[in-house]
C-alpha cells in the first residue's frame, strides 16, 4: 500500500516565551489537518514526540495526553516516540508503516520541543555511561562533531572555508524562510572569525537548541485525491541504529575497525526501498547540527563521494539554484533544533518544495524527488524519500 | 604540611597510583577490546570478557578544543566561566586494542598533529574538599 502526505503544518522555529511545547505541537497538527481538509476525529492513529522533558530545564510536553487534551480526546491510538534527534523521522516511519500495512487509512505524525538556552546537557548515566564521563567534561555533543569533522578534513581534504560556506548558505536560505529562526545573512569571513568553540568549528557554524513543532497528515495513496490535488508520496522511510565500529557521539572508546554510520545504513535501505538512486534526488535536507555534519552526511547518504564535497560546495552545487540543493530552508543552522520537531521540519520543507510552494526559496525546475536525513544521539539515522 | 590525598575520577577506569594503566576488557571469543571494562561483547554478543590492562602509548586519531565551560550538571569542573580554562580532548589509538577518548595535556592546539605519538598521564582534575580528584589523560611522547 503506497502512502501519501496530504497535509503539512509548522509552528515557526525560534524562541516563544509563554507558549508550551504541546501548544506548539497542537498548532502544527491543526495547520496540517486544515491543509489536508481532515478533521482530528477522522485521524485513526498518531505518532509523535518530543525530547525536551527528558533534558534538564526542558519542556517536552511529552505524553500523548497533553496533545489529545488540546486536539480532542477521540480515543485514537497515540504512540509517544522518543528517539533522540531522529524522533520525528521515527514517527513518520511508523506512521507510514501503519498505513502501508493496511491497519489504518489516515495518520498524523508530529514532533515538538522546547529547550532552554545553551547546549544540551544530559547526564552520562542517561545513556548508560558512568557518571564520571559527564563530570569530567566529555558529555558535550559539540566535541564529537568537531572531532569527527577534524578527522574527516584530514582524510578527505575538506577546508575550513568550505565549512564556513555551508553555514553562510544556511543563513542565506534561512533569510528566505519566514519560519526560520536565524534570518540574517552572514558572510564567510564573519563565520570563520567568530569564536572558536570546538576546533575547527566556530560559533556560527553550529546550530542552537530552540523551540518549534511540525506535523504531517498521511493517508493511503489511493485516497489522497480526496484531500489534495498535489499529494507527495512517501516512497521510503527507514530507521537504523549504529553498528559496531561507527564513530558516534558520547563514546568513551571506539574500536579500531570503523564501520559506516547509521546515516549510511538508513539511506542505503531507503534508496533500495524506493527503487531509485541518489543520482535521482532533486533536493535534500540533511542533518546539519553544524556545518561539518552537512558535509559528511552528503557523502554518508550517498548523495556524493567522500571528498567530492569540497568541489561541490565551492562551486555552488548545493545552493538553491545548484545541481543538488541542500537544506533549502536553512537547515538546523538557521532553524535551530527543537529535537523532536527537527526531522519533521525537513519533511515539511520537502513537501513545500515538491508542491512548488516554497516561494522565494523555491528550487527551480519542478523538482520531483526529495530526500531527508536526520541523525540522533547516540547513533540513530532516519531517512525518507518523497516524490510527487 | 599535610599530604594532599589523591583519588581517581572513578573506580575501575585506571590503576592508580602505582604503575598507571587504563583498565579495559577483551572478549575471549572475538578478541575485541573495550574501555572501560564491560561484561558483554558489543561486537559478537558473547558474555566472556576478560580484564586487561591497556597500552600506555598510542597515536592521536583526532582531537578538538573545548573553549567554553560545559554545563553543570553534569560537569564538575570549575563552576564559573572566570575559573574555567579551555582544555583539549582527543582519541588516542592504542595499537591492537581500542581508541580511547581523553584529555590531552602538556600541549596546545597549535602543536597537535593527527598521527603523533601520545602516552598515558594521570593528572589533577579538580579539588574536592581536602582531596584532589585525578583523571587519565594523554600527553605527547617526549
Amino acid at each position: 500500500m503506497d502512502v501519501a502526505i496530504v497535509g503539512i503544518g509548522i509552528y515557526p522555529f525560534g524562541r516563544h516565551d509563554g507558549v508550551s511545547a504541546s501548544q506548539m505541537g497542537a498548532f502544527a497538527v491543526r495547520q496540517a489537518l486544515r491543509d489536508a481538509g481532515v478533521d482530528w476525529s477522522d485521524v485513526q492513529v498518531a505518532f509523535g514526540g518530543s525530547l525536551g522533558g527528558s533534558l534538564p530545564g526542558g519542556d517536552g510536553g511529552g505524553s500523548a495526553d497533553t496533545l489529545v487534551t488540546h486536539l480532542g480526546m477521540t480515543g485514537l491510538p497515540f504512540v509517544n516516540v522518543q528517539n533522540g534527534c531522529a524522533t520525528a523521522g521515527t514517527a513518520v516511519t511508523m506512521a507510514a508503516s501503519a498505513i502501508s500495512s493496511g491497519q489504518q487509512d489516515i495518520a498524523v505524525a508530529l514532533g515538538f520541543d522546547k529547550h532552554p538556552r545553551g547546549m544540551f546537557n544530559p547526564e552520562s548515566t542517561a545513556i548508560g555511561l558512568g557518571a564520571w564521563y559527564g563530570q569530567a567534561g566529555f558529555m558535550v555533543s559539540t566535541q564529537f562533531f568537531a572531532m569527527k569533522i577534524n578527522r574527516y578534513m584530514h582524510d578527505y581534504g575538506i577546508s575550513q572555508r568550505t565549512l564556513a560556506k555551508v553555514a553562510a548558505k544556511a543563513y542565506r536560505n534561512g533569510a528566505l524562510n519566514p519560519n526560520a529562526w536565524r534570518r540574517k545573512p552572514m558572510d564567510e569571513d564573519e563565520i570563520l572569525n567568530s569564536t572558536m568553540l570546538n576546533y575547527p568549528l566556530t560559533q556560527y557554524m553550529f546550530c542552537s537548541p530552540d523551540e518549534g513543532a511540525a506535523a504531517v497528515v498521511l493517508c493511503r495513496a489511493d485516497l489522497a485525491h480526496r484531500y489534495t490535488d498535489r499529494p507527495v508520496f512517501v516512497k521510503a522511510a527507514t530507521l537504523r541504529t549504529r553498528r559496531f565500529g561507527s564513530f558516534e557521539v558520547w563514546s568513551p572508546w571506539l574500536p579500531l575497525d570503523r564501520s559506516e554510520g547509521p546515516a549510511a545504513d538508513a539511506s542505503r535501505a531507503c534508496f533500495e526501498m524506493a527503487g531509485i538512486g541518489p543520482q535521482d534526488v532533486d533536493l535534500a535536507q540533511v542533518q546539519d547540527s553544524e556545518a561539518g555534519a552537512e558535509v559528511m552526511h552528503m557523502a554518508e547518504t550517498g548523495l556524493c563521494q567522500h571528498g567530492e564535497q569540497e568541489e561541490l560546495i565551492q562551486s555552488g552545487a548545493t545552493e538553491i539554484g545548484g545541481r543538488l540543493p541542500i537544506n533549502t530552508d536553512g537547515g538546523l543552522i538557521a532553524n535551530g533544533e527543537p529535537i523532536g520537531a527537527s526531522g519533521m521540519r525537513q519533511i515539511f520543507e520537502t513537501v513545500l518544495q515538491l508542491r512548488g510552494d516554497a516561494g522565494e526559496r523555491q528550487v527551480p525546475g519542478n523538482p520531483r524527488v526529495g530526500f531527508t536525513q536526520v541523525y540522533g544521539a547516540p547513533g540513530i539515522g532516519a531517512c525518507t524519500i518523497l516524490t510527487r | 604540611m599535610a599530604t594532599v590525598q589523591q583519588v581517581p575520577l572513578a573506580e575501575g577506569l585506571f590503576s592508580f597510583p602505582d604503575d598507571p594503566h587504563l583498565l579495559g576488557s577483551r572478549c575471549s571469543q572475538c578478541g575485541v577490546h573495550t574501555f572501560p571494562r564491560q561484561e558483554d561483547c558489543p561486537r559478537c554478543s558473547a558474555t566472556a570478557m576478560e580484564p586487561v590492562e591497556l597500552a600506555t602509548t598510542g597515536t592521536l586519531w583526532t582531537w578538538t578544543t573545548q573553549a567554553f565551560r560545559p554545563k553543570t550538571p553534569p560537569y564538575l569542573g570549575p563552576e564559573s566561566d572566570a575559573d574555567f580554562s579551555p582544555y583539549l580532548i582527543g582519541y588516542v589509538e592504542l595499537p591492537g586494542q581500542v581508541k580511547v577518548e581523553g584529555r590531552l595535556v602538556e600541549t596546545t592546539a597549535d602543536q597537535l598533529t593527527i598521527g603523533q605519538q601520545m602516552e598515558l598521564a594521570i593528572v589533577p582534575f579538580r579539588q574536592d574538599g581536602d582531596t584532589e580528584v585525578v583523571t587519565f589523560a594523554f600527553r605527547p611522547c617526549a
